[in-house]
This record gives structure tokens, C-alpha cells and sequence, in this order.
């Protein structure tokens, strides 16, 4: 990696007619040098970085060993009883998927923006408001990536991945994140103080510990059963245990289009609101 | 009496700032362990077909007293990290505290003071939404507010002599995730710590969490000898002790003027 300003690439690269005429300003087509910036930023601090796989499989490791033991069974997504730790740990793939997203796109992205002023220098290149975006989202991912591979890596060292489908829980987990991510920024961009981001704890932390991580769905009563199989994460997770289990149907497209939404929803509202903060 | 009075004033300071924003902290102090009382507590709690393991109790009222105990360990982790490096490096409360005739380790005991306070408020919410939510096994869950905020206060002496020392705060997230994160885990408040490794039983014996959640769930169940109590209440008071002992060097070294 270069530490000098390269001439030849500062010069915008043919980026397309579309993307020259709708949204205009908008998009540099440099969104890979946020990445390459994040990447010598956080050179040194690769334990922090890793240490961040850490936390899910200490959750995996308490939960199948100490909760495992009070509970002998539960009903699996075919209905079938499955040990604890198989219901548990997509569960947890899934919500790692979410919490790493929202916190590198809520509190990094706040702070980068706020005080550090960064984005205020990225502008004065030839990169928009665009670039930032899908940039942060791109770290973002490529972190979370790393994450859930590890953590599909010790389901498998646990015998807790019995289909091939789970092959597919990376991509998945990939655009759980990407979908979390985009939708952290874009209410980050309406965030006025750091008091504003007890609000992602109030969301984040319900969503955690109420979307049927721990416990099925049938413990709740019937209207509730209704509101949180509308909450993101339980889309999540049901995909999560679906691959991982090897019960897989069409259905599962309609969580995939629910994540597809949120993360098309979310990376306009954050671009667009991007620019007017910055540009506007 | 000079040092009380003035360790006053260094809590005075806190207080004067929490009247106007106790809001902000509404959510992860309060919220926070009602959340996982009701996600763990009921949720998990229902599918915890037999008690043997937990002597009988409904993993509700096994779970909330030490559910109390790891909330103050977590505020205390909190209180004695960031907040102290602040005070020192970017606030720099602590230099215009000791220009004035307060001394380095009256700072300190203002400090404790001010968090072993808020640990006890804590937990007394805490105890009482729990009691309100039909977890309280019996009276004894009264204790648990005392015991929390010594378990809080175990953990938080030594960190806050830790944190004196510091001069970047790249190390806190380590403390959280590898200290913490497996002593919220894995010292019994969520299972019988029987059901651990036999050679991890050590190093959780260690823990001023195991210590303080034996106390807060034995005496919420009326189990507690005299004997043990007296144990594990010397062995957090001496943790305490230690830290504030060490938190007065630093501190002096530190403030040196």
C-alpha cells in the first residue's frame, strides 16, 4: 500500500453513463479506497479486530454447555427435537451477523462523521456521499464475513452443522449484515449526540434477546408470536436454523426479500442523507 | 473527618452532574438487566423442564439475584474504565480537583464513593422490578443489593487503579470482551457453575462474581451459612481493599503536583 497521493488514480475512472447522468454527484465509483483506508487504519489493531469472534463463541460455549444441560430437547424448524446448541447457535450466527453491523455502522460511522470530520475530507476527493456509504458497508462486511466464517468453522468443529445447505449461511450472513448495516447508517445520519445512540440499544438488545434466540416461538402468546415474527432478526434466524439444519424450503425467499429490501431501503436513505449533511 | 469532607465534595461533583443527565443512563442501567431477566427469566426460563440442578428453584428466581450481582459488575466495569481515563485525560476533572486543597487519594475515595453509591441504587431498582416480576424467591432478595454492589465495588477498586496507570484506552475493549464477557458466562449466574470443567473451577473461585452471586442467591433462597457468607464477604472486601490500596498509589503517582 501506497502512502503517497497516486496521480494516475486520482483521476475519476470511467464510472458509466447511469451512474454519470441518476444520482449525480452522488457516486465516484472510489468506494474501495474507504476499504484500503480502513484496512491500514486498523493494521494495528488486527487483536481488537479478531478478538471481536471471540464473544459469539464464548456465548455458544456457555450456552450448549451450561443452558444445554437444564434443557433436554428443543422442537427444531421441522419439528423434529434437536439438542439445545443446534437450536442455539444459528441463533447466535445470526445475532453476531446483526450486532456487528449496527455498532461498526452506528458508532464508528458517528464518530468518524462528528469528529473526526472524515467523511468532510473524503468529499474534497473525487468520491460522493455514495462512495462513503458502500465503502463503510464493504468494511463493514468483509469484518463480519471474517467473523461468521470463524464462527461456522467451530459449529462444524461441535458437530452443530449436519446439511451441506450451510454452506449458504455465509452469503446469508453476509446480507443480514449488509441489510443491519445500511439501516444502522441510515439512523445514524438523523443522530444528533452520542445520548442518541441509547435508541440503538433499545433496539438492538430486544431484538437480540427477544427474535426466538434463545427460546421458540411457541412460548410467546399468539399476537405476540405475530409482532416479532415481523422483526428483522427473526428472518434471520429462521434462515439461519434452516440451512444449518438442512430444512429448507421456497419459503426461504421470502426472508431473503425481506433483507433485500432493507438493505436497498437502507443504502438510499443513507447515501441520500449522506449527501445532504455533507454536500447540502 | 478532613478526608471524609473532602472525598464529599468529589462526590458532590458527580452528583451535581447526574441530576441533569441521569436520563442518558436510564437505558443501560436500568433496561438492561430487566430485558434479560424477561428474555432469560420467562423465555429461556420455560423451557427449563427440571430444577434438580437448581435446587429446586424456577430458573426465574435462580436467575434474578445473580442477574443483579453481573449488572453491578457491568456498571462497575463501565464506571472504572473510560470514565476514569476521562477524568484524567480529557475532562481533566482530576487536575482541577487536586488544585485545589483536595488531595490525589481523596479524589480516589470520591470516586468510589460516587460508584459504590450508584451500584447500591442499581441494584435496589433492580431487586425491585424483579420483585415486582414475581422473581424474588423470598425476603432474602433484599440482600442481594448489599452483596451486588460489594461484588461491583471488588471488581471496580483494582480496575480503577488499573485504569490510573493507563495512558491510551485501546486495552478496555480487551477487559470487556476477555475479562467481562466469560465473567458474566461463566460464574453460575446463568447455570450451576457445576456444570463447568473441572479445572476451570479455580479460576472461577477467583472471580468477585462467583462470590457475590453464592451470597445473593443463597441468601435469596435462605440457604446461606453464616460461615460461607463470612468468607465471601472477606474475600470481596479484602478484592476492594487491594484496589483502593493500589488505586492511591497510582493516583498520587499520577497527580503528583
Amino acid at each position: 500500500m501506497t502512502q503517497t497521493l497516486d496521480r494516475e488514480r486520482a483521476v475519476p475512472a470511467s464510472v458509466g453513463l447511469l451512474w454519470r447522468v441518476i444520482p449525480p454527484g452522488l457516486y465516484g465509483g472510489k468506494a474501495s479506497v474507504l476499504v484500503e483506508r480502513a484496512a491500514v487504519v486498523n493494521r494495528r489493531a488486527w487483536f481488537v479486530l479478531v478478538g471481536g469472534a471471540f464473544e459469539p463463541m464464548l456465548f455458544l460455549w456457555s450456552l450448549g454447555l451450561g443452558f444445554g444441560q437444564m434443557v433436554s430437547a428443543v422442537t427444531g424448524p421441522d419439528g423434529q427435537p434437536i439438542s439445545y446448541a443446534a437450536f442455539v447457535a444459528p441463533a447466535l450466527l445470526a445475532a453476531s451477523a446483526m450486532n456487528g453491523a449496527v455498532y461498526d455502522a452506528t458508532f464508528n460511522v458517528f464518530f468518524k462523521f462528528k469528529y473526526l470530520k472524515l467523511y468532510d475530507a473524503m468529499l474534497a476527493t473525487p468520491m460522493g456521499p455514495m462512495d462513503i456509504a458502500i465503502g463503510e458497508i464493504a468494511w463493514a462486511l468483509l469484518r463480519g464475513g471474517l467473523y461468521s466464517a470463524g464462527f461456522l468453522a467451530v459449529m462444524l468443529g461441535m458437530g452443530l452443522i449436519v446439511s451441506p445447505w450451510a454452506l449458504l449461511a455465509l452469503p446469508v450472513a453476509l446480507l443480514v449484515a449488509f441489510a443491519f448495516a445500511a439501516v444502522g447508517m441510515a439512523a445514524t445520519t438523523f443522530m444528533r449526540s452520542w445520548q442518541d445512540f441509547d435508541l440503538v440499544q433499545l433496539a438492538v438488545l430486544p431484538l437480540f434477546l427477544f427474535s426466538t434466540t434463545f427460546y421458540p416461538l411457541s412460548v410467546y402468546p399468539g399476537w405476540l408470536q405475530a409482532v416479532v415474527s415481523w422483526t428483522p432478526l427473526y428472518h434471520a434466524i429462521e434462515l439461519m436454523r434452516g440451512l444449518t439444519l438442512g430444512v429448507v424450503g421456497w419459503g426461504m425467499l421470502g426472508h431473503v426479500a425481506y433483507f433485500a429490501v432493507m438493505a436497498a431501503v437502507g443504502t438510499v436513505v443513507a447515501s441520500r442523507r449522506l449527501g445532504k449533511l455533507l454536500l447540502g | 473527618m478532613q478526608t471524609l469532607k473532602a472525598s464529599w465534595y468529589g462526590f458532590e461533583k458527580h452528583w451535581t452532574w447526574y441530576r441533569r443527565n441521569w436520563r442518558a443512563t436510564v437505558v443501560s442501567s436500568f433496561l438492561t438487566p430487566v430485558l434479560f431477566l424477561l428474555a432469560l427469566g420467562f423465555g429461556f426460563g420455560s423451557q427449563v423442564r427440571s430444577t434438580e440442578l437448581l435446587g429446586g428453584m424456577s430458573y426465574l428466581q435462580y436467575l434474578a439475584p445473580a442477574l443483579v450481582v453481573i449488572t453491578a459488575l457491568q456498571g462497575a466495569t463501565f464506571e472504572s474504565t473510560y470514565a476514569i481515563m476521562s477524568a484524567f485525560m480529557w475532562q481533566k476533572t482530576y487536575i482541577g480537583m487536586v488544585a485545589t486543597p483536595i488531595t490525589p487519594a481523596q479524589v480516589l475515595y470520591g470516586q468510589v464513593m460516587w460508584i459504590g453509591s450508584q451500584l447500591l441504587a442499581r441494584s435496589a431498582v433492580f431487586v425491585v422490578i424483579a420483585a415486582v416480576l414475581g422473581a424474588a424467591a423470598g425476603p432474602g432478595i433484599l440482600w442481594a443489593i448489599p452483596f451486588g454492589a460489594l461484588a461491583g465495588l471488588a471488581f471496580s477498586a483494582p480496575l480503577i487503579a488499573y485504569s490510573a496507570r493507563l495512558e491510551k484506552p485501546d486495552s478496555f475493549t480487551t477487559i470487556f470482551r476477555f475479562v467481562l464477557m466469560p465473567m458474566t458466562l461463566f460464574t453460575g449466574a446463568f447455570f450451576p457453575v457445576s456444570q463447568l470443567p473441572e479445572w476451570l473451577l479455580p479460576v472461577v473461585w477467583l472471580t468477585p462474581a462467583w462470590h457475590g452471586i453464592e451470597l445473593a442467591r443463597g441468601a435469596a433462597a435462605g440457604t446461606l451459612g453464616a460461615l460461607p457468607a463470612l468468607g465471601h464477604v472477606a474475600y470481596l472486601v479484602a478484592l476492594s481493599a487491594a484496589g483502593l490500596a493500589l488505586g492511591v498509589k497510582y493516583f498520587r503517582r499520577r497527580l503528583a503536583v
